[in-house]
């Protein structure tokens, strides 16, 4: 296909979706349609955790640091004043004036976590394996303590509450693409193949001349936007919510939809994402129990998680790299399909 | 109250709480110095060993033989996560290894919640476990509980060091850490070693969670992970991989813990979590192999 054939599909292929999200809501129940939305929300933090944690090989735990962080930060900005009087009285004159709408509160909220993943990012991507791993989990921990401990700004532990309900499919989704357009485009680039190098040797690519640290700390800056850009979309689905939403469960949920999708590939990740959460969906009302008629079963809290953890270790054991592995769906891989298909 | 006893005081309170966190590191460092492994499954060996005892002795086994069943049910317990789980993947990528232990981790507090619900369960103890000592009227506080984690760690950590130092298996155990593949071909049983160094880890990590119940007051399924989490601390600031290590990072962490509530002002102490994992990033930073050094840079 030509240069031009293929833009023109994407193309296509984009505003079908973006169309489809839109008349989502008159074709579908509402049930689905929220599913639809947070698995949106979902696979954006999933392919921008996977930059760092799979193509540039620094597995990193903070990527719901992040994400908390962006929720807090668009939600502060986009309460309007009276809610800011009622709920956060001590707030600062600057930032209780502040009222911004939804897309302007997501970027500040993004460029907020771009900032602080370059603070932290700059000491950290220094380390390797696991250290890098224990690192930004505790980058992590400290988020939370200091999400709990910032009342002013966040009502400490207390569910923070006010935040309009803008987060709609449409946006969900057109996020999404943005987020999958962009990525694609860096990761099928001289830069991803700098961060796929990193990964897969550090020492051969330093010396062909790829400088470590600012080729991995570009990775978690990268990711840190889309985060802190997710952050305020699933805190804006809400409306409300606390420091322990942004905490290890949700991490581990994330980290389970990279994994088991796999982790070095952007189309890996989003199966990751439709597959885990289709999965978690039907298990979670498997768990409320049912009844065969014959014997009723009663509820089984927590097996759906237990049947993600032995799926993930059986993913480890046998195929670590994940469903897709290195593997895309790309332009290449359906037109050699499809004359594969017709020459049989 | 005079300043010699508060501060006499505090430092109780940290030997206290730094046993536990030297008993859950030690474990951590043994199977990390042999496996390379961060093990985030260790701190459930603790709820493990807990709900054991909290089983065993509503069994009216006695207090005494319920805590002994408890810590076996941990050992056990870690015993079959390394062969159902980690033996498996053994030699895998570093990535590989943490996603496995934190699967693990996931499984067994899931499991904790769906046997035992979720919300904390009383921890009864003999009455006379809680009995309190006061010294110069009360100024000075401790409970039956605190002498017994202290002894309890102290047999536990002398009996460490005898086996790792005076038996075949221990000695085996050390020369596995330092080099596995050298270790197997000069004739040890490699995976028999493994099995033994995750029995004692869990084991040490279920008696940690008894004592912590036994503190606390309650048991609950995702009790381990905190203390986990400290233990990591303590242990990569000791030195992650040595023992030795291991069990000053524990003390030092324990008593940097109570120091910073006790003396620091007020407005500082809700940030203690924040300050220990500071102090653990700067740690990896710029001394990643520990007070205690101990070679860590990549075989190529």
């Amino acid at each position: 296909m030509s240069r031009m054939q293929r833009f023109l599909v994407v193309a296509a292929g984009l505003a079908l979706l973006g169309l489809f999200s839109v008349a989502a809501p008159a074709l579908m129940n509402d049930y689905f349609v929220r599913i639809l939305t947070v698995m949106c929300i979902n696979a954006m933090l999933v392919v921008s955790m996977g930059l760092a944690n799979g193509f540039t090989g620094v597995f990193s735990l903070g990527h719901i640091g992040f994400v908390g962080v962006g929720a807090y930060v668009s939600g502060v900005l986009s309460l309007s004043a009276a809610d800011k009087t009622s709920y956060l009285p001590n707030l600062p004159a600057w930032i209780a004036g502040l009222h911004m709408g939804f897309l302007s509160s997501t970027i500040v909220a993004a460029l907020v976590c771009v900032v602080l993943a370059f603070l932290v990012g700059a000491p950290l991507m220094r380390l390797s394996g696991h250290f890098v791993s224990v690192a930004t989990l505790g980058f992590l921990i400290i988020v939370n303590v200091v999400l709990i401990n910032a009342d002013d700004y966040t009502r400490g532990a207390r569910t923070f509450t006010g935040v309009p309900l803008q987060t709609t499919l449409p946006w969900a989704m057109g996020w999404l693409l943005l987020a999958l357009v962009v990525l694609a485009r860096i990761v099928y680039s001289p830069k991803g193949r700098a961060w796929r190098a990193v990964r897969e040797d550090t020492i051969a690519a330093q010396a062909i001349g790829i400088d470590v640290l600012p080729t991995r700390l570009s990775a978690f800056v990268i990711g840190a936007f889309f985060a802190g850009a997710g952050g305020s979309l699933y805190g804006h689905y809400l409306g409300s919510f606390s420091p322990s939403g942004f905490y290890f469960a949700y991490t581990f949920s994330l980290i389970s939809m990279l994994v088991i999708g796999g982790m070095r590939s952007m189309t890996g990740a989003v199966v990751g994402v439709i597959v885990v959460s289709l999965l978690s969906e039907l298990l979670r009302n498997l768990e409320r129990g049912f009844d065969l008629g014959i014997v009723a079963v009663p509820p089984l809290y927590g097996a759906s998680q237990i049947v993600l953890g032995i799926i993930l270790i059986l993913i480890m054991i046998f195929r670590p790299s994940g469903v897709m592995g290195d593997l895309e769906l790309s332009f290449g891989r359906i037109a050699a399909l499809l004359h594969k298909g017709r020459k049989e | 109250m005079s300043s010699e006893l508060y501060i006499t005081q505090q430092i109780i309170n940290a030997i206290s709480l730094g046993s536990l966190y030297a008993l859950v590191a030690i474990g951590l460092s043994m199977i990390f110095g042999i496996l390379r492994m961060t093990n985030f499954a260790h701190g459930d060996m603790m709820m493990v060993g807990a709900f054991g005892t909290l089983v065993l002795g509503s069994l009216n086994l006695g207090f005494g033989w319920a805590v002994v069943g408890g810590i076996g049910i941990g050992a056990l317990a870690g015993v079959i996560v390394e062969r159902v789980a980690y033996r498996p993947v053994r030699g895998a990528p570093e990535v590989t290894l943490l996603l496995t232990s934190l699967a693990v981790t996931y499984i067994l507090e899931n499991l904790g919640i769906l046997i035992f619900t979720s919300s904390a369960k009383n921890f009864p103890l003999p009455d006379w476990m809680n009995s309190a000592f006061q010294l110069f009227d009360g100024q000075i506080t401790f409970t039956q509980i605190n002498l017994l984690t202290v002894g309890l760690t102290a047999v536990a950590l002398a009996a460490l060091g005898w086996f790792v130092t005076r038996t075949d298996v221990g000695l085996g155990m050390r020369a596995a850490a330092e080099d596995m593949g050298a270790a197997h071909l000069v004739g040890l049983d490699v995976n028999r070693l493994i099995v033994v160094a995750f029995a004692i880890a869990s084991g040490f990590a279920g008696l940690a969670g008894v004592l912590w119940a036994a503190q606390s007051g309650v048991v609950e399924p995702h009790m381990g992970f905190t203390p986990l989490l400290k233990a990591f601390v303590g242990a990569i600031i000791g030195g992650f991989g040595s023992i030795a290590g291991a069990l000053l990072g524990g003390y030092l962490l324990g008593a940097l813990e109570v120091f910073i509530v006790a003396f620091m002002p007020s407005e500082v102490s809700p940030y203690r979590d924040a300050i220990v994992f500071t102090l653990l990033i700067a740690f990896l930073l710029f001394r990643p192999n520990g007070l205690l050094k101990r070679s860590q840079e990549v075989k190529l």
